[in-house]
């Protein structure tokens, strides 16, 4: 078999278990339990506690995504986030995970924030 | 200096002449020790006959100890003297004693003054620091055993970062001279072979003329470009003993001319300016390009005519170029035609991907496009070794100039405004005005991203950044620390555009180095009137916090802010890698890799030191009063450290 030939066939084989692993959240997000799972399963470590994002992860914080797409990403993330499967966490977690990121309110604009807005070319 | 009160003698005619007093029973000399008096005594049952002959025996003669005029340290210091140093940086040790001695009496502790650490890699990693701002070595002194294997990892560090360093070691070769068994486990026969690999040079003396002219090369090498650390082995006997009466008269203390760093050939240079001047979307990538304060200015001058952007991802090794320039940070390694590598020391690395650390297998790709030309100058072809692998992998260019890249900048530069002719001008105006709108969107971005998580505790690195830059803004100020671990945030928020405002990280990654460099560069600074800032990490303090000693004893102005986050957080995020990788436990990543229970405490900390500190603080809205209080230290002259407790990055 080719090396294409493997590509073609792994990248079918890749479509349809995403067409069949598409995330179904049993409920609504509980958001406090998704603050207990952010900090101790580790999210914070790249996208900081107030998931504000950094060097080494981007802002989470009211994120833009819905949960079905957060748990696409976290089982199959691009660039250098692990991978983190259903055995350490489960769909109901990474739903709780997303109503706490859901939770958060938008950050003020840096226009008004004296000690940012002082730093904008004007 | 101390006048002699007998004559000199070196230490074979000593003992021999010791010999022949014994023989002729003669009185011993005026100043002496008694060495068996030392002895404890032990309660035995009944004296052998040597014991009890040795006890109704007249006492043996006592051995004199004459003093000397003009010791061989008292020479190596001045051939110290004038290579120019300001400072040596030690933590004491017996076999540089004699050296010691002569720095502090004969040199009257001035250039070089003696600055006491309390370790070796404290030391080094000073001298380290020092060096990025004064453009200039500061001496170090260690044990050649147990201070250089304390000082090895922060010369590894140096080496790395190409940065001079100039370290005399103290030995003893001749077993003879050795007087107990700590003196025996001090030596060794040859002392430089532990750090040879990522030195640069290094001797060991067998005359003070040897010294002498060694001392001077030594000093030479380490300031010719690529620089590195050098070493020069003092041995005990040559610096204690007088120098030879024979020497006296033709010893001299060699004259020292720098070497003119090493320029690109003529021709490759014009190669190099042909393809930039040609080149649709052109990004220049910054390593340690500016070694000197004209080296920021030259890469403005190069980046201005070309109108090419200037990265300096994805470690700021050195202040290249000023932060709020419009053509700084902008242009992609994707689309660009042509890129450029200034002293980058991992050219390789700035032009590919490879597989994450949580991936399995490795892949690696080009992230250029196909085409695309590759130039670099840089002075890591003129000293590589092989052992250590600092050297990154091999980058498959286009050109390639082995030289001095700040030296090589200025034919660069005229050969590129030699052919710039008014189309291309144009066309290059055109280029400024996107990338300089492009900077600005990136700014604006970096801004708006700065405001989430303002008001969180722990503190994010982003406020700590902010407010940290609203009390030293209208300063002249320094950051004598890295930026890797804040999340690049000073160098986003700040306006950096002076060739001393930053110097860049360790070199070989190796942590520890942090709040000892940022000491030395404080002192560098110090007689500018500069306020020196360092955004202190928890973790690289922990390794040999007692320099916080050295900065409070040596007066050192220096603002040390913690970036406390109570862990060694770059490992956690790896060992989070594993386990995700492994499916199980992730969270269980803070088990050896958390600095809690208990906390540590380092205001109290830095008080211990006998330094001013507040802390910890732990809301946003306590940082500018805890910040502003220690300025008005540092202006004092002292050093001061504020607890922060941030986030990870």
């Amino acid at each position: 078999m080719t090396k294409l030939t493997v590509l073609a066939l792994t990248s079918v084989a890749m479509l349809f278990l995403a067409a069949v692993a598409e995330p179904q959240p049993s409920a609504a997000g509980n958001a406090a339990n998704g603050k207990r799972l952010f900090e101790t399963d580790g999210c914070y470590q790249c996208h900081g506690y107030a998931a504000q994002g950094g060097r080494d992860g981007p802002r989470l914080a009211a994120t833009a995504m819905n949960a079905q797409a957060l748990i696409r990403y976290v089982r199959r993330p691009s660039g250098a986030m692990p991978a983190f499967t259903e055995k350490v966490l489960s769909e109901q977690d990474l739903t709780d995970i997303h109503a706490y990121l859901k939770a958060f309110p938008a950050a003020k604009a840096a226009k008004d924030i004296p000690l940012l807005d002082q730093l904008r070319d004007k | 200096m101390t006048k002699s009160k007998t004559r000199a003698v070196d230490r074979r005619g000593f003992l021999k002449g010791a010999a022949v007093a014994a023989a002729l029973s003669v009185k011993p000399p005026i100043v002496g020790l008694d060495a068996q008096s030392a002895e404890p005594r032990r309660m035995v049952p009944l004296p052998s006959p040597g014991q009890a002959a040795s006890e109704t025996s007249p006492p043996p003669p006592r051995v004199g100890v004459y003093t000397v005029d003009r010791p061989g340290s008292d020479f190596m210091i001045d051939v110290i003297k004038s290579l120019g140093f300001e400072y040596v940086a030690a933590n004491p040790g017996s076999s540089f004693r004699g050296l010691h001695e002569s720095i502090i009496n004969y040199g009257g502790n001035k250039s070089p003054e003696l600055l006491t650490c309390c370790h070796e890699e404290s030391s080094v990693a000073m001298a380290h620091g020092y060096a990025k701002i004064e453009g200039k070595p500061m001496m170090v002194m260690a044990h050649g055993t147990v201070g250089l294997q304390h000082a090895s990892m922060a010369i590894y560090n140096a080496f790395a970062d190409r940065v001079p360093v100039y370290i005399i070691l103290g030995n003893i070769l001749d077993v003879a001279y050795r007087r107990s068994v700590v003196e025996w486990t001090h030596s060794v026969q040859d002392a430089v072979a532990m750090v040879r690999d990522y030195t640069k040079w290094d001797d060991t003396p067998a005359s003070l003329s040897h010294f002498g002219e060694s001392a001077v090369r030594a000093y030479k090498l380490a300031m010719t470009p690529a620089m590195g650390p050098v070493v020069i082995v003092a041995d005990a006997v040559m610096q204690e003993e007088p120098i030879p009466q024979a020497d006296r008269r033709t010893l001299h203390v060699p004259k020292l001319t720098l070497a003119a760093p090493p320029a690109g050939d003529a021709g490759a240079i014009g190669d190099a300016a042909r393809i930039l001047v040609a080149a649709e979307n052109p990004v220049i990538v910054a390593g340690r390009c500016a070694r000197t304060p004209n080296g920021l200015k030259l890469l403005v001058e190069l980046a201005e005519t070309l109108q090419a952007p200037v990265q300096d991802r994805p470690f700021r090794f050195r202040m290249n170029f000023p932060t709020r320039h419009p053509l700084y940070g902008g242009g992609s390694i994707a689309d660009a035609d042509v890129i450029l590598g200034l002293e980058v020391p991992d050219f390789w690395n700035a032009t590919h991907a490879q597989t994450p650390v949580n991936r399995v297998g490795m892949e690696v790709r080009p992230t250029t496009k196909a085409g695309a030309k590759q130039i670099t100058i840089s002075s890591t072809d003129l000293l590589s070794k092989s052992n250590y692998q600092d050297f990154g992998p091999y980058a498959e260019v286009d050109l390639s100039i082995a030289a001095d890249a700040e030296a090589s900048l200025p034919s660069l530069i005229e050969a590129c405004k030699r052919l710039i002719d008014s189309d291309r001008r144009t066309a290059f105006a055109a280029r400024g005005a996107r990338h300089a709108e492009a900077a600005k969107r990136t700014r604006q971005q970096g801004l708006e991203q700065a405001a989430w998580g303002w008001d969180a505790s722990p503190i994010t690195t982003a406020r700590l950044s902010a407010e940290l830059w609203n009390q030293i803004k209208n300063e002249d100020w320094s950051l004598v620390s890295d930026v890797v671990f804040m999340s690049f945030w000073p160098t986003r928020l700040w306006d950096f555009d002076k060739p001393y405002q930053y110097i860049g990280g360790q070199g070989a990654y190796g942590i520890g180095y942090g709040a000892p460099a940022a000491v030395g560069a404080a002192l560098a600074n110090r007689k500018h009137g500069r306020l020196s800032v360092n955004i202190q990490c928890d973790g690289d303090l922990n390794y040999a916090p007692g320099v916080l000693w050295t900065a409070a004893h040596h007066r050192i102005p220096l603002l040390t802010i913690m970036h406390n986050n109570r862990a060694y957080h770059q490992e956690r995020m790896y060992v989070q890698d594993m386990a995700a990788r492994a499916e199980r436990g992730i969270d269980r990543a803070n088990i050896g890799t958390a600095i809690t229970d208990p906390n540590i405490d380092y205001a109290t900390m830095a008080k211990a030191y006998g330094m001013y500190s507040a802390g910890p603080i732990e809301h946003p809205a306590d940082l500018a009063p805890a910040i502003r209080k220690a300025i008005e230290v540092v202006k004092r002259g002292e050093p001061a450290l504020v607890d922060v407790l941030t986030q990870p990055r």
